[in-house]
C-alpha cells in the first residue's frame, strides 16, 4: 500500500518526483496531487517526516517576527494562514495557547517595541504589550524577574508528527506513489526527462522537486547548484511530564538579542511542556545526539524562566537539525530549463510555512511551464487523522467508541493513554506505521513517562504482529 | 463525553475501591474483606492482577507476608488468589483515569476499560500504584536515543513475558538489589552482562544475592564510574562511562544498556487528584494510618515508599486497610484523628529528614496510630559508618537509634515508640543523623 510505485522496469516516466517526504516535500505532494499528474514521492527513511520535521518546537508561528519583504516572511504568512483550516479539517492537533515574548532585561525590554513594528510590517496587526503586573496575573509561575512582554495571540502549538502524515495520506489516497527506504544516488538525463537513481532503483520523471531538507544542497548539486550549502544547527530540547503542565498557559518565548537566541518554554498538544532549544552550529547532517553541556543550558534557563520546572520530572531530551544555509531566505526557486524546483534551505519555519511553500513552488512550476488540469470529480478534502491531541476526546474517553470497537477501551501504553485500537489503526493506516518510531510518531505510544518500563514488551509484541 | 448527571446515575457503588492490583492492593483487599469492609472492588491497569512480581522469576517473594518464598508469577497467583477468594472484585485491564472528593465526602472515580466508561462511587479509595524505574531520558544521560536502552521492568517482560533474546553485550547502570536481578535476567535471555555500573564506591545489594548473580555469571561491578553518553543510530553501539574520580572516559561496545532502580512513585492519579506530595518520597504524605491528605483516600506500597521489596508492601496494604476498616466502623484515623479541629486548629505534623537521608515513611503524624511493623522506613542517599537516627521536634529530642549502618537504596528503620510525644501543634519533626 506504501510503496504504489513499480520498481526500475516500470515504462513511463512520472511527471514530478519529489525528493524528500518531509513536512515541506508531503506538502508539496499534496498540492500537486490535485491535478492530473504522475506524483513520485520519495525519502531516503522507510517513514515520512523524519528528519528535521519530527524534532522541532511543535509551533505554528504567525511569522511575526521574520525579516520583512522576505520569501520566509510571505511564504511563512501565507502557509500559517492556510494550515489553520487545514488542520482543523483534519484533525491534526493544535491549541491556539498565544505567545508572550518575556523581556528579563533592560536591553530586552528595549527591543519590544521594534519586535511589534517588525510584527507589523510583516503584516501581523494583532500583537500588543502587556505590562509586567499583567503578564504575572496571567502567568502566575514565571520566575522573578520579568519586566513585560509582548503578546502574540495567535501563536499556537501543533503535532508536527501528524501534520507531514496527514499530507502524506492526502497524496497516498489522490494516487501519489511513496517511495520509501529509497536514498537518492544520482541523476542522470535520459529521453529528454531526468533519471533519478535511488537505492530502490531508478526513477524517471519530467521534473524534479528538492524538498530534501539537511541534503538538500546536495541535490542542488546535482542541478549544478544555485550557491547554497547547508549548514546544519542543532536544537537541543526537553520535554517535561504532563504534570508540569499547568505551570503555563502560553507559549513563552525569549526576546531575540545581539548576544543571545534565548530559549523557549512552550506547552505541547499533548499536555508536556517543552523546554529549548539550544542552537549549535555543527559540521554534522546526522549528529542528533543530545549533549550535557546542552542539556544543562536548558535546565539553567528553564529555573530561571519557570522555577516550578525544576521539581517536575523530565519525560525525553531529544534534538533536531535546522537546514540552515549562509542565507537569511529560503531558497526555493525554479529553473525552468532544467524542469527542476528547489525547496531548499528551509530552517526552522518550514512546518508553519509548509502549505505556503507548496502553493508558491506549484505556481512556480506552472508559469514554467508543467501543466496543472484538476483532476475530474470532487476536489480532493484532508483525511480525517486519528486525534492525538489533549484538546479533543482520546477514544479511551470516548463511550461511544468503546461501545462501537473495545480496542478503544484497552489502553496499552498507560502514561499516554493510547489504546489497542489506536495501534492497529496505525498499523493499517494509508501511509502506515513500519517500526517503533513511526508508531511513536502516529499514536504516542511509549513516549511518556515511563518510556517503555510497562508497555514496551507489549508495544513491541504488537508491533510485531502487523500485517 | 456523558454528563456528570448520567454518570452519576450509572455510578457503581463500592464500600471500598482499591487503585493497583499489586501486593499492596491485593493484599489490603483480602484484609479489607477479612474484617468486613463490605464490597471491595480492585481496579487495575494491566490485563493480569499481581503487579511487578508477575514477571520478576527469581525466588524469594512472600517471606514476611504469606511466611513462605516463592517465584513473583507464584506470589502474584497467590495474592490474587486470596484476594479473590476472600471475595473482592478484581477488575483489571481497567484503568482509573480521575479521582474527585464530592461535597458529601464520597469518592468518585472515573473508570476506562474495553467494556466502556464508569463512575464508581466509593466510600474510601485505596491508592496503591506502586513505583517504578526513572528511564534514561529522566536520568539526563545524553547522546543518541537508539534502541536497546531499556528499563529493569521493560527487559523483564520483554524476557520473561515475550521470550525474547537479547544475545550480545549488555550494561547494567546500578548495583542494587534489583540491577543484580536485571543482570540475572539478561543472562537468561543469552546476553553476556559487562559490568554493573554504579555512581556509588561500592555496590549495594545484600551478599548473598550478589554472590548468586554476581559469582555465578561473574559479573564485575564498576564503582565511581557513570555512564556519560549513548551511542548508535537505530541500534545501540556502545556507551561512554566516566570514572568520577578521574573525568577520564572510555568507550564500551554494547547491544543493550539497562538503567535499573532510581525509583519513583506512580503518583499520577495522587498529584491530579491534589493529594499533598512529599517532598521526599514523592508519592502522597501519609500518616502512620496510610491516610492522605484527602479524608477518604489512603494509599499504601510503593506508592509510599519506593521501592521496598514486595512483602513489605503487602503488609502495608494490609495497615492501610485495617485503616479504612476501622474508619468504616466509626472510629476515626488519619487527618480526623488528630483533631485538628478539637486542638485549636493545629495541622498534622509533617515528619521530615535531612541529608544524608533521602526520604521517610510514612511522614505525617496525626496520632499514636502505630505505622506499619511499627516502625518508619528510610533510605539514605550516601555510605554511612555506624550512623545514629535521631527524631526531634522544636529541638526535644524524642528518639535515638542504635548505630545503623546506611546503604544507599536499602532500608534502614526507625522504631515508632516515640509518637505519643509529638505535639499536635508543634513544628515539624526532623529525623537526622547524629554521629
Amino acid at each position: 500500500m506504501t510503496d504504489r510505485v513499480a520498481g526500475p522496469g516500470r515504462e513511463a516516466a512520472a511527471d514530478v518526483v519529489i525528493v524528500g517526504a518531509g513536512v515541506v516535500g508531503t506538502a508539496i505532494a499534496r498540492t500537486l496531487a490535485a491535478y492530473q499528474l504522475d506524483v513520485v514521492l520519495a525519502d531516503a527513511a522507510p517513514d515520512v517526516g523524519t528528519g528535521t520535521s519530527k524534532a522541532n518546537t511543535a509551533i505554528l508561528h504567525t511569522g511575526f517576527d521574520a525579516k520583512p519583504g522576505t520569501l520566509e516572511s510571505r511564504l511563512l504568512a501565507r502557509g500559517s494562514a492556510l494550515l489553520r483550516p487545514y488542520a482543523a479539517a483534519a484533525g491534526i492537533p493544535v491549541e491556539r495557547t498565544g505567545a508572550l515574548l518575556v523581556a528579563w532585561t533592560d536591553e530586552q525590554e528595549a527591543a519590544l517595541p521594534g519586535i511589534a513594528d517588525n510584527a507589523r510590517r510583516n503584516g501581523y496587526q494583532a500583537v500588543r504589550p502587556v505590562r509586567a503586573s499583567d503578564l504575572y496575573a496571567r502567568e502566575p509561575r514565571l520566575g522573578p524577574g520579568a519586566r513585560g512582554a509582548l503578546e502574540i495571540p495567535d501563536e499556537s502549538i501543533i503535532c508536527p508528527w501528524t501534520t507531514p502524515l496527514a499530507f502524506a495520506t492526502e497524496a497516498v489516497q489522490a494516487g501519489v506513489r511513496l517511495l520509501l527506504s529509497a536514498q537518492v544516488t544520482g541523476l542522470s538525463q535520459a529521453d529528454g526527462g531526468h533519471q533519478v537513481t535511488t537505492t530502490r532503483g531508478p526513477v524517471r520523471a519530467r521534473w524534479v522537486v528538492n524538498a530534501a531538507g539537511l541534503g538538500s544542497d546536495v541535490v542542488d548539486a546535482m542541478f549544478g547548484g544555485n550557491g547554497f550549502t547547508i549548514r546544519p544547527r542543532r536544537g537541543q530540547l526537553i520535554v517535561y511530564d504532563k504534570l508540569a503542565r499547568p505551570l503555563l498557559g502560553s507559549i513563552l518565548l525569549p526576546v531575540p538579542t545581539a548576544r543571545t537566541k534565548g530559549v523557549l518554554v512552550a506547552p505541547t498538544v499533548y499536555g508536556n511542556v517543552l523546554l529549548g532549544p539550544t542552537a549549535e552550529d555543527i559540521g554534522s547532517r546526522t549528529d542528533t545526539g543530545t549533549t550535557a553541556d546542552g542539556l544543562a543550558a536548558l535546565l539553567a534557563a528553564g529555573r530561571r524562566i519557570l522555577p516550578g520546572l525544576a521539581d517536575e520530572e523530565v519525560t525525553s531530551t531529544y534534538a533536531g537539525l535546522r537546514a540552515a544555509t549562509e542565507h537569511a531566505d529560503y531558497q526555493v526557486y525554479v529553473d525552468a530549463g532544467q524542469r527542476y524546483a528547489c525547496a531548499g534551505g528551509i530552517r526552522s519555519t518550514g512546518l508553519s510555512a509548509s502549505l505556503g511553500i507548496a502553493e508558491y513552488l506549484v505556481a512556480e512550476m506552472e508559469q514554467a511551464g508543467l501543466t496543472l488540469r484538476p483532476r475530474a470529480g470532487a476536489p480532493a478534502r484532508p483525511p480525517v487523522m486519528p486525534s492525538i491531541g489533549e484538546a479533543s476526546l482520546r477514544p479511551y474517553q470516548d463511550a461511544g467508541r468503546i461501545a462501537a470497537d473495545p480496542g478503544y477501551g484497552e489502553i496499552v501504553c498507560h502514561c499516554e493513554r493510547v489504546t489497542r485500537g489506536e495501534i492497529r489503526d496505525a498499523l493499517a493506516s494509508p501511509v502506515p506505521a513500519v517500526e517503533l518510531g513511526g508508531l511513536r510518531r502516529r499514536t504516542r505510544a511509549t513516549n511518556g513517562r515511563c518510556q517503555g518500563f510497562y508497555c514496551g514488551a507489549r508495544v513491541a509484541a504488537l508491533l510485531a504482529e502487523r500485517p | 463525553m456523558t454528563s456528570a448527571a448520567e454518570m452519576n446515575a450509572a455510578a457503581r457503588d463500592v464500600d471500598v475501591l482499591v487503585v493497583g492490583a499489586g501486593p499492596a492492593g491485593l493484599s489490603a483487599a483480602r484484609e479489607l474483606r477479612r474484617l468486613g469492609a463490605g464490597t471491595v472492588l480492585v481496579a487495575d491497569r494491566e490485563t493480569e492482577a499481581g503487579g511487578v512480581p508477575r514477571h520478576s522469576w527469581h525466588t524469594g517473594y512472600g517471606l514476611r507476608d504469606l511466611h513462605r518464598v516463592m517465584t513473583g508469577p507464584a506470589y502474584a497467583r497467590a495474592l490474587a488468589g486470596a484476594a479473590a477468594a476472600a471475595g473482592a472484585e478484581l477488575r483489571t485491564g481497567t484503568t482509573v483515569t480521575g479521582l474527585e472528593t464530592t461535597l458529601d465526602g464520597t469518592q468518585l472515580a472515573e473508570l476506562t476499560s474495553p467494556d466502556g466508561l464508569q463512575v464508581v462511587r466509593a466510600g474510601m479509595v485505596l491508592l496503591a500504584t506502586g513505583c517504578r524505574e526513572r528511564p534514561r531520558a529522566a536520568r539526563l544521560v545524553p547522546g543518541d536515543r537508539p534502541a536497546g536502552v531499556l528499563t529493569t521492568g521493560e527487559l523483564q517482560q520483554r524476557v520473561y513475558l515475550g521470550r525474547e533474546r537479547r544475545p550480545g553485550r549488555a550494561l547494567v547502570v546500578g548495583a542494587e538489589h534489583v540491577s543484580f536481578s536485571a543482570a540475572v535476567t539478561l543472562a537468561h535471555a543469552g546476553a553476556e552482562v559487562v559490568a554493573l555500573v554504579t555512581e556509588y564506591e561500592r555496590q549495594q545489594s545484600y551478599a548473598a544475592f550478589r554472590l548468586g548473580a554476581a559469582v555465578r555469571w561473574r559479573i564485575p561491578v564498576w564503582t565511581s564510574a557513570r555512564i556519560s553518553r549513548v551511542t548508535g543510530r537505530g541500534r545501540l553501539d556502545g556507551v561512554e562511562v566516566t570514572d568520577t574520580r578521574t573525568g577520564t572516559t572510555r568507550f564500551v561496545p554494547c547491544e543493550t544498556v539497562v538503567f535499573t532502580a532510581d525509583w519513583i512513585p506512580d503518583h499520577e492519579l495522587a498529584r491530579r487528584a491534589d493529594l499533598v506530595i512529599d517532598p521526599g518520597t514523592r508519592g502522597p504524605a501519609v500518616d502512620t494510618a496510610l491516610a492522605t491528605s484527602a479524608p477518604g483516600v489512603f494509599a499504601a506500597g510503593n506508592l509510599v515508599h519506593a521501592a521496598e521489596t514486595a512483602d513489605i508492601a503487602a503488609l502495608s496494604g494490609r495497615h492501610a486497610a485495617q485503616s479504612i476498616a476501622a474508619a468504616l466502623a466509626g472510629g476515626a484515623v488519619g487527618p480526623e484523628a488528630a483533631g485538628r479541629e478539637a486542638a485549636g486548629g493545629a495541622g498534622p505534623v509533617p515528619v521530615l529528614v535531612a541529608p544524608p537521608l533521602g526520604w521517610i515513611s510514612p511522614n505525617v503524624v496525626t496520632s499514636a496510630v502505630p505505622p506499619p511493623l511499627g516502625r518508619f522506613v528510610l533510605r539514605s542517599q550516601a555510605f554511612r559508618q555506624a550512623t545514629r537516627l535521631e527524631a526531634r521536634q522544636d529541638g526535644r529530642l524524642l528518639a535515638r537509634t542504635r548505630p545503623h549502618r546506611l546503604v544507599p537504596g536499602r532500608p534502614v528503620h526507625l522504631t515508632a515508640d516515640w509518637l505519643e510525644q509529638v505535639r499536635p501543634d508543634g513544628g515539624p519533626v526532623w529525623v537526622v543523623t547524629a554521629g
